[in-house]
């Protein structure tokens, strides 16, 4: 029987791995884009904290983005996806509740990946707030509005477009830090082209077709960022 | 003098809980393990960084170059290297390379064949991809160096060549200095992927560690801790770096602003 | 504003689907390798898991009268993550090890097979009696095991000082460096070892010995289990030795290999 050729390994079916492949990176991109939401939320809480006044808040934050900086995020993926269920059933029980707290591996693997890029949000969100021109809120603040309505017209709409550049690299690097997920084995990109390439021993070939994958979705994701740049920036005088 | 010191050790551990005492005799027997993986994951950085650094040259020049021939390739590589995961680009290099060449007799028979271990793929690895970021921080450098001087420069007559090295190369290494920091910062984080194929280096030891004592906390936060530790030094060092380079020209209490986050590094 | 609504769906979802996934409990979650280990378990082309592990899983399920559900995790995180609570039971051919035994609980055993080294048939091995191969004949070498088993364990323990003992995450990836040169020789379970040389990969390699019966290695290969689970342990002991005696092991045994998996040699 002749051997497979390239097309047909990729195809479908239980010969072709194309749709395995596939479905690894729908599952990646999933994960990425679950892993981001948290990260912005974290962020978010990570740069309030960092700009309030108070001390406390700050070294906690300050101690976040340091860790994450500095420790492989192969290190905190593995520890936290097998510490978080166990963090979080102890938030559970000191929160009185019992029952105990089953973080599938995907769930496990968006925690993990979330509060690595938590970091870098924070420090993102933290200077476009800082750019947003302080004369702004001072003139809110005449006018009386309150701190939420400040908030929510005046600062988060502005910090967008200085936050956009930022954050659209932080996606980037997300989508990318995914692949680290599969050692933690969860079913995405990276595993299935390591089952296809196991399978068939044609190493090279399927790992060079993850890459691609992956480069695809770069790709897109640079297309959407530049548009979302564009957007942000509308009505922005060119200096 | 050593046996005074591992005498109040042990009196020290023996006036401790039985758990308590057990922990920190297994972190203090596994800190000299750490630090030879540590070792190893320094001797990738720099390998990987200089070798890297010095490829970004060539890949900088021809990415600002007009000539199509020079940037288009140029622009493949450095979207390539930054569009796909540093994980499976290792795995290209060190499953696929590795078994292609493994197929070829010559080369599997050879001396070199037994010598051509793990490390060297991580190494050559990491370099290539470093070309690829350093290339484009790099190239954001050069153009950012002011038209004025080159202007001056030519009117100097210097040639080309003259004017790279002596004002647009000095210019915008010292431009692209603190990207570059917190670039080598991801280095170092980044030498961990290098586990996943059997190099030695920190995360490796700290998993066999793991997998002889099936202590998780233990190895894995100390592990954490050396690079948190080894962090903060390579941060102080290029910090002081800056400072030197700067000193002609920038008022005191600029240099003592904090640094901005990078966004983080392709994994 | 925006952000603060859509952040509190994501961190409510997050929590909600935690929850959910709480209630879903009455499925005991058996723990199996992420990766092919034939003939115990792996996947077949249409995904599902298959081999003399999975068969003896869904016998023991039977018996028990409960509902099991299969999670795959990655082996070097399987004892976390039974500590975590991701799964109930361990089945994916843990030897019941001393070391092991401090930290969690193992059922009765289920299957026992020897450990075996193999090596290119280019090459001639020495064997010793008290190492499986002698110590001289591994100076030097590169010894190829998966990291976080017996193998390792034992192969560090006789031969650390002087052959290099190189780990892999996956079984699957010490053959194939097997087969590119890189290792010399590999320890690991007879039968799977067994397997591998059959197929088109392993043809070059053949059998050059076993390691003895030492200590490191345990008693044979049993479902690991939390310390505070005793009635799960108990029912899995039921069930394994029910299983044993009505003959349903003795079926599934014959299906995939010609000799008792239960037995214990450690033979030569």
């Amino acid at each position: 029987m002749a051997e497979p050729s390239y097309i047909e390994l990729l195809g479908y079916g239980p010969n072709g791995w194309g749709d395995d492949l596939l479905w690894g990176a729908w599952e990646t991109v999933k994960v990425a884009a679950c892993a981001y939401a948290v990260g912005i939320v974290l962020g978010l809480i990570g740069a309030g904290a960092k700009l309030t006044g108070r001390r406390v808040m700050f070294v906690i934050s300050d101690v976040y983005t340091t860790v994450v900086r500095s420790v492989p995020e192969l290190l905190l993926i593995i520890y936290i996806f097998y510490r978080a269920p166990v963090a979080l059933q102890a938030l559970a029980r000191a929160l009185g509740s019992d029952s105990a707290i089953d973080l599938d591996p995907f769930l496990a693997a968006v925690a993990a990946l979330g509060f690595i890029v938590g970091a870098y949000t924070t420090e993102v969100f933290r200077g476009a707030i800082l750019a947003v021109p302080p004369g702004q809120m001072d003139a809110a603040k005449a006018i009386g509005m309150s701190w939420r309505l400040r908030t929510r017209r005046i600062l988060l709409p502005q910090m967008l477009r200085y936050a956009i550049p930022g954050l659209g690299n932080i996606w980037l690097g997300t989508t990318k830090e995914a692949a680290l997920v599969s050692v933690v084995s969860l079913n995405e990109l990276m595993n299935a082209g390591k089952q296809a390439a196991g399978g068939t021993k044609d190493y090279f070939f399927f790992y060079s077709i993850v890459a691609l994958c992956y480069l695809v979705i770069t790709i897109a994701s640079m297309a959407v960022i530049a548009r979302l740049e564009r957007w942000s920036n509308r009505g922005v005088r060119r200096v | 003098m050593f046996e005074a010191i591992a005498d109040l050790y042990q009196q020290f551990l023996s006036g401790l809980p039985e758990s308590l005492a057990g922990l920190i005799d297994f972190v203090v027997a596994l800190f000299p393990k750490l630090l030879e993986g540590a070792f190893v994951s320094v001797q990738l950085l720099l390998l990987s960084g200089v070798v890297g650094n010095l490829l970004a040259l060539p890949v900088a020049l021809a990415r600002v170059s007009r000539n199509p021939l020079l940037w288009v390739p140029s622009y493949l590589f450095i979207l390539v290297m930054r569009g796909t995961p540093l994980l499976v680009q290792i795995y290209i290099l060190y499953y696929g390379l590795g078994h292609i060449l493994g197929q070829i007799p010559l080369v599997r028979s050879s001396f070199l064949w037994r010598h051509l271990d793990a490390f060297w793929y991580a190494a050559a690895a990491f370099a290539i991809n470093t070309a690829g970021y350093s290339g484009e921080i790099l190239r954001g450098a050069i153009l950012a160096v002011p038209a004025g001087e080159i202007d001056a420069a030519r009117a100097f007559g210097m040639s080309k060549g003259l004017i790279l090295r002596r004002v647009i190369l000095p210019q915008a290494i010292r431009i692209s200095l603190p990207t570059f920091s917190g670039e080598t910062i991801a280095l170092l984080k980044v030498t961990a992927i290098a586990s996943t194929i059997t190099v030695y280096e920190l995360l490796r030891v700290t998993n066999e560690a793991y997998a002889a004592s099936l202590r998780f906390d233990e190895c894995f936060i100390s592990a954490a801790i050396v690079y948190i530790a080894l962090s903060y030094v390579l941060t102080r060092a290029f910090y002081f770096a800056e400072r030197q380079i700067n000193k002609d020209r920038l008022p005191p209490s600029v240099l003592k602003a904090a640094r901005p986050l990078e966004a983080p590094r392709a994994a | 504003m925006r952000k603060h609504v859509i952040g509190g769906i994501v961190a409510g979802a997050l929590l909600a689907l935690a929850s959910l996934s709480a209630q879903a409990q009455d499925a005991i979650k058996f723990g199996v390798a992420d990766e092919p280990y034939p003939p115990f378990a792996s996947k077949d082309a249409s995904g599902k898991w298959v081999g003399f592990e999975m068969d003896l899983m869904d016998a023991v399920c039977a018996e028990m009268k409960a509902k099991c559900e299969l999670v795959p995790v990655a082996w070097e995180g399987i004892i976390p993550a039974l500590q975590a609570k991701k799964i109930d039971v361990i089945w994916a051919s843990m030897l019941i090890t001393e070391k092991r035994k401090q930290i969690i609980d193992f059922s009765d055993k289920y299957y026992d097979t020897p450990h075996m080294f193999i090596g290119p048939k280019s090459v001639k091995v020495d064997t010793c009696p008290e190492t499986g191969i002698c110590k001289d004949w591994m100076k030097g070498k590169v010894i190829g095991v998966q990291i976080s088993t017996a193998h390792a364990n034992y192969a560090k323990k006789a031969f650390g000082d002087v052959a290099e003992v190189r780990t892999y995450d996956k079984q699957d990836n010490v053959n194939a460096d097997l087969v590119a040169g890189r290792v010399d020789i590999v320890l690991a379970d007879a039968v799977a070892m067994d397997y591998f040389l059959k197929t088109d990969e392993g043809k070059d390699f053949e059998k050059k010995g076993f390691a003895p019966n030492d200590p490191l290695y345990g008693a044979g290969v049993g479902a690991g289990i939390r310390k505070e689970d005793a009635t799960l342990k108990e029912n899995l002991n039921a069930a394994i030795k029910a299983v044993r005696t009505n003959g349903t092991y003795k079926q599934i045994n014959d299906k995939y290999f010609n000799f008792d998996a239960y037995g214990t040699t450690p033979g030569s």
